[in-house]
């Protein structure tokens, strides 16, 4: 196998960094001295995807373990069976799980050891595989290259599912092309290689894993999977992250606004970071500045992309002053990848997008589109949902979700542009804007100590009287998404 | 200093949760990362200090009353 090659299967680049590397810890558990070589990691894959050959488990296969590295080394080897794995986790709720097994059928389970008991209660009458047991099984080395030899580079990889806007989760159908599209730019965007020691935050049930997972396989590189438990503890965090030597985060946003939150960048200096990539959320540029602040010799990168454009799509390097309004744009687009406003709305063309929703061509359909402006041939662009528009200097900058954008008192309202007013307002830590279609009424939830009087004055000055919140509530904390992410339905359904 | 205003604070984040005898909040996962946030901007409110960062540590956390105990360490300093 020569670089030179065009890679075509995700697993080239485990079976090239394995020969090059193969004692070097890949991925480091949350708990103590718990690391899977390069090499271990190649075995373990290669005896799972045999044994899944073996048995005749082909196609989907769940995934349904902790955050450890023997995860990822489950997820290699179902693509070593030449079929896709689907990451299921203990944390999502059991008719959510049912949900996704039902329209999954997978042809196995492979639970860890301590999944092994929630496994048993899964709405699932398939075989249930326990990952030690599978992952010495001898390798069939013959079966493997048949698989290969037979693979094509759009053959899917995972499922992931999201949430859906009506409760049902959706799968996103990734392909080894769209992983090895997106992992190429992002590995050169953010500079990644063999020196690279990642802190992962994120669950390994997202898509946002990939960044470390892909990233760590094909530069060599290492990544820790940060206990969970850390990120209550601002100051001890930040003492791991020093102790283990890592360089390089890519969290959601609310991770490191804990730690800047609370203090702790004044106590302890992150030292060994060098890179800081944060997306899903906008982050307050008060925050941000802190950081900025602690580390004035990083890399700040926003990242912003839909799984269904298989993870990140676009990027923003922070290399110019930002002003306390100003949300930090998401840039342009990684190289091999296009984005297009059609009214507004960001559509992602190019060979990083996903396969589409799983069981669902319908939706696929609808979201996966010709591009309207190309008659001569087909060129499919993903409507995100998201609209954007670009400043002044040419980066794109996110608005909102299609859906934020209401119409109020014959007014067009993007409720982001009042949560950006509110969020400029000292002491309020978050807001979030929904619309109550049913009494026409516009509601502002905020967190953090700023008064509720405080607030409604500055929004008088800074909003046109149009635009003001009929109803203005403060949380303790605001309702968040499994991933962290700020969960809107939560708040709808406050009022 | 009263430990009153700590356990409405800590009833209004898990009214379900009987802080008073509670040992291991974090030890059994009763307060999580979001908790933390908020819970360490009331009680710097409710008693009038700023809760030092180091002291945000699993030990110090664990029970209402390890958490009122930094606290009233934290007033002397």
């Amino acid at each position: 196998m020569s670089d030179n090659l065009m890679k075509i299967n995700i697993l080239e680049y485990l079976e090239e960094t394995a020969t090059r590397l193969p004692d070097k810890p890949a991925f480091i558990g949350p708990e103590e001295g718990r690391a899977l070589t390069f090499g271990r990691l190649l075995r373990m894959a290669r005896g799972v995807g045999s044994c899944l050959i073996g048995s005749q488990k082909t196609g989907p296969v769940a995934v349904f373990m902790d955050k450890e590295p023997e995860t990822a080394a489950a997820f290699f080897g179902v693509m070593y069976s030449g079929g896709f794995y689907v990451p299921l986790d203990a944390e999502m709720p059991m008719n959510r799980l049912t949900m996704i097994l039902e329209n999954l059928k997978p042809s196995a389970v492979i639970c860890g050891r301590k999944t092994a008991e929630p496994a048993r209660g899964l709405n699932y009458d398939g075989d249930i595989l326990l990952f030690e047991d599978i992952c010495e099984y001898n390798i069939d080395a013959r079966c493997l290259e048949d698989v290969r030899r037979r693979h094509i580079d759009v053959d899917p990889a995972y499922v992931v599912f999201t949430s859906g806007s009506t409760g049902t989760p959706k799968g996103v159908v990734a392909s080894h092309r769209s992983v090895i599209d997106y992992i190429e730019q992002l590995t050169r965007v953010l500079k990644t290689d063999e020196e690279t020691v990642f802190g992962s935050q994120t669950p390994l049930y997202v898509d946002a894993c990939l960044k470390e997972l892909i990233s760590v396989i094909k530069c060599g590189a290492s990544a820790y999977f940060i206990p969970k438990s850390l990120f209550m503890f601002p100051v001890r965090l930040l003492e791991y992250l020093n102790e283990k030597r890592i360089n390089t985060v890519c969290w959601v946003v609310s991770a490191l606004t804990m730690i800047s939150g609370l203090g702790a960048l004044e106590k302890r200096r992150p030292e060994h970071l060098t890179t800081v990539a944060f997306g899903s959320e906008v982050f307050p540029v008060k925050q941000f500045k802190m950081w900025r602040e602690a580390l004035p010799d990083a890399r700040f990168i926003n990242l912003y992309g839909p799984t269904e454009a298989t993870g990140m799509s676009c990027f923003y390097e922070v290399t110019r002053e930002l002003s306390d309004n100003e949300p930090i744009p998401i840039g342009e687009p990684f190289p091999n990848t296009r984005v297009i406003l059609i009214d507004g709305e960001i559509c992602i063309a190019g060979a990083g997008l996903s396969l589409g929703y799983y069981n669902d061509p319908e939706k696929t359909g609808r979201s996966f589109i010709a591009n309207p402006n190309i008659t001569g041939y087909r060129e499919i662009i993903y409507r995100t949902g998201d609209l954007g528009r670009y400043n002044e200097h040419g980066e794109l900058v996110y608005i909102s979700r299609k859906d934020y954008q209401i119409k109020h008192m014959g007014q067009r309202i993007e409720l982001a542009e009042i949560e950006a007013a509110a969020q400029a307002v000292p002491d309020v830590a978050q807001a979030a804007c929904v619309y109550d279609e049913r009494d026409s009424a516009i509601c502002l939830f905020y967190s953090g100590q700023a008064r509720k009087e405080a607030l409604i004055k500055a929004l008088k000055s800074a909003l046109p009287r149009y635009m003001l919140p009929a109803k203005i509530e403060r949380l303790e904390q605001m309702p968040l998404t499994p991933n962290m992410k700020l969960d809107r339905k939560a708040l709808l359904d406050r009022i | 200093m009263s430990i009153s205003p700590l356990y409405d604070i800590l009833h209004k984040l898990h009214n379900d949760v009987d802080f008073e005898s509670h040992e291991a909040l974090i030890d059994e996962g009763v307060l999580d990362s979001f908790d933390i946030v908020s819970l360490v901007a009331e009680i710097s409110e409710a008693y009038g200090l700023q809760v030092p960062p180091e002291e945000i540590t699993p030990e110090n956390f664990n029970s209402a009353r390890l958490i009122f105990a930094m606290l009233e360490r934290v007033s002397e300093e």
